[in-house]
């Protein structure tokens, strides 16, 4: 994303996201680097909304109820898969386009939150699938499409080895690259690659566990 | 990914010290990502038994062949000599703490379902190395990028 090297005089004037006005804006010539907004790696925020969501996941599956069960699964799935698609096909394009102050303001302000949305759609997905297969029977090997059930966890398997290996790892150096005092922008620009390039990967694949679903579920 | 706006200061691609040291790091990356996949292959083949009596020697072997690349792993970060060690301890902690209840969520499941004790051990051991491998690798691949004297 950002394909160049930050230099350290704007930088280290971070507090208050405030532009030094020593600093040329890009494209006016100049060679001045683009500031980094003062962010937060997690944001802490947020937490409370994380919590109420796992209780809830824990409540749908200590009471069994079908309802909170499909809910938690079909939110879950449906919003991975979208933000999975959007960030992949849609935004990461778009990212690619802007400016690099844009670019680095952008990222300081989304990548925090992509830190804590994803975990939690996927836990509310797996975790709520595996027992809603459980609790309707498809999980049964006796399952008359059992077979199409694997294919899923296969795919779910692979989607997940590329999130926890490569999507996470990048997206949370990223951030703590963004924290320096002297951010190396081509290395940010390689860990956003991988990050915006295994969303799309993972996007993909979505699309097929939710073609296997939708036949599972009108069967 | 560049534009015509991308201005490229002197310097631009330049390796700086934290690429200097790459060189130098064992592969710990593509050890942990093997190690994972290793874990929720293990998961699947069990998972595909669910409701007949399960064959559990081949989950347990990947779950041997993960634990011990996990220690592989783990023996190879402790011998870098130069490595941003506050910053990869301090990310450990928190990831070990976000994946502890991840698992913990998923262990729920599994005793609430009352699962079999064997695969509930297997079950159990996978999610161990699982909560442990997946912070390993976030703590990993940012403190590699870090200076020594990062915090």
């Amino acid at each position: 994303m950002t394909d160049t090297a930050l230099e350290p005089d704007v930088l280290d004037e971070r507090p208050g996201d405030a532009v030094p006005s020593s600093t040329p804006p890009p494209g006016a010539g100049g060679h001045g680097p683009p500031p980094v907004p003062n962010f937060n790696i997690v944001p802490v925020r947020a937490l409370p909304v994380v919590a109420l969501v796992l209780v809830g996941l824990v409540v749908a599956i200590a009471t069994d109820n079908l309802w909170a069960l499909t809910f938690f699964h079909v939110a879950g799935g449906g919003l991975w898969t979208s933000l999975d698609l959007f960030l992949g096909l849609v935004l990461g394009p778009i990212m690619g386009s802007m400016t690099i102050p844009a670019r680095i303001e952008f990222t300081t302000k989304f990548m925090p939150k992509m830190l804590l949305i994803m975990p939690t759609l996927v836990a509310m997905t797996l975790g709520a699938g595996f027992q809603l297969a459980r609790h309707v029977g498809n999980l049964e090997a006796s399952y008359p499409h059992h077979g199409w059930l694997v294919a899923s966890m296969v795919i779910v398997g692979i989607m997940s080895v590329i999130a926890l290996g490569l999507l996470e790892p990048a997206n949370l150096a990223v951030l703590f690259e963004l924290k320096k005092p002297r951010p190396n922008g081509e290395r940010i620009g390689r860990l956003m690659k991988v990050f915006i390039y295994t969303a799309g990967i993972t996007g993909v694949l979505q699309i097929a566990t939710i073609v296997i679903m939708t036949f599972l579920a009108s069967r | 990914m560049t534009t015509a706006t991308d201005t490229v200061p002197p310097g631009f691609g330049e390796p700086d010290a934290e690429d200097l040291r790459q060189a130098d790091l064992p592969p710990v990356m593509p050890i942990a990502i093997t190690t994972l996949a290793l874990i929720v292959s293990g998961g699947i083949l069990v998972a595909a038994q669910y409701g007949r009596p399960a064959h559990l020697t081949v989950p347990t072997v990947l779950l041997g062949v993960a634990a011990a690349l996990l220690l592989v792993n783990a023996v190879l970060i402790a011998r870098i000599a130069a490595f941003a060690w506050p910053v990869f301890f301090r990310v450990l902690g928190w990831a070990l703490l976000a994946y502890a209840v991840i698992a913990g969520i998923l262990e729920y499941v599994f005793v609430y379902d009352h699962t079999p004790a064997r695969l509930l051990m297997l079950f159990s051991g996978m999610l161990v190395l699982f909560a442990v491998d997946v912070p390993l690798m976030l703590s990993y691949s940012v403190a590699r990028w870090q200076p020594l004297d990062a915090t």
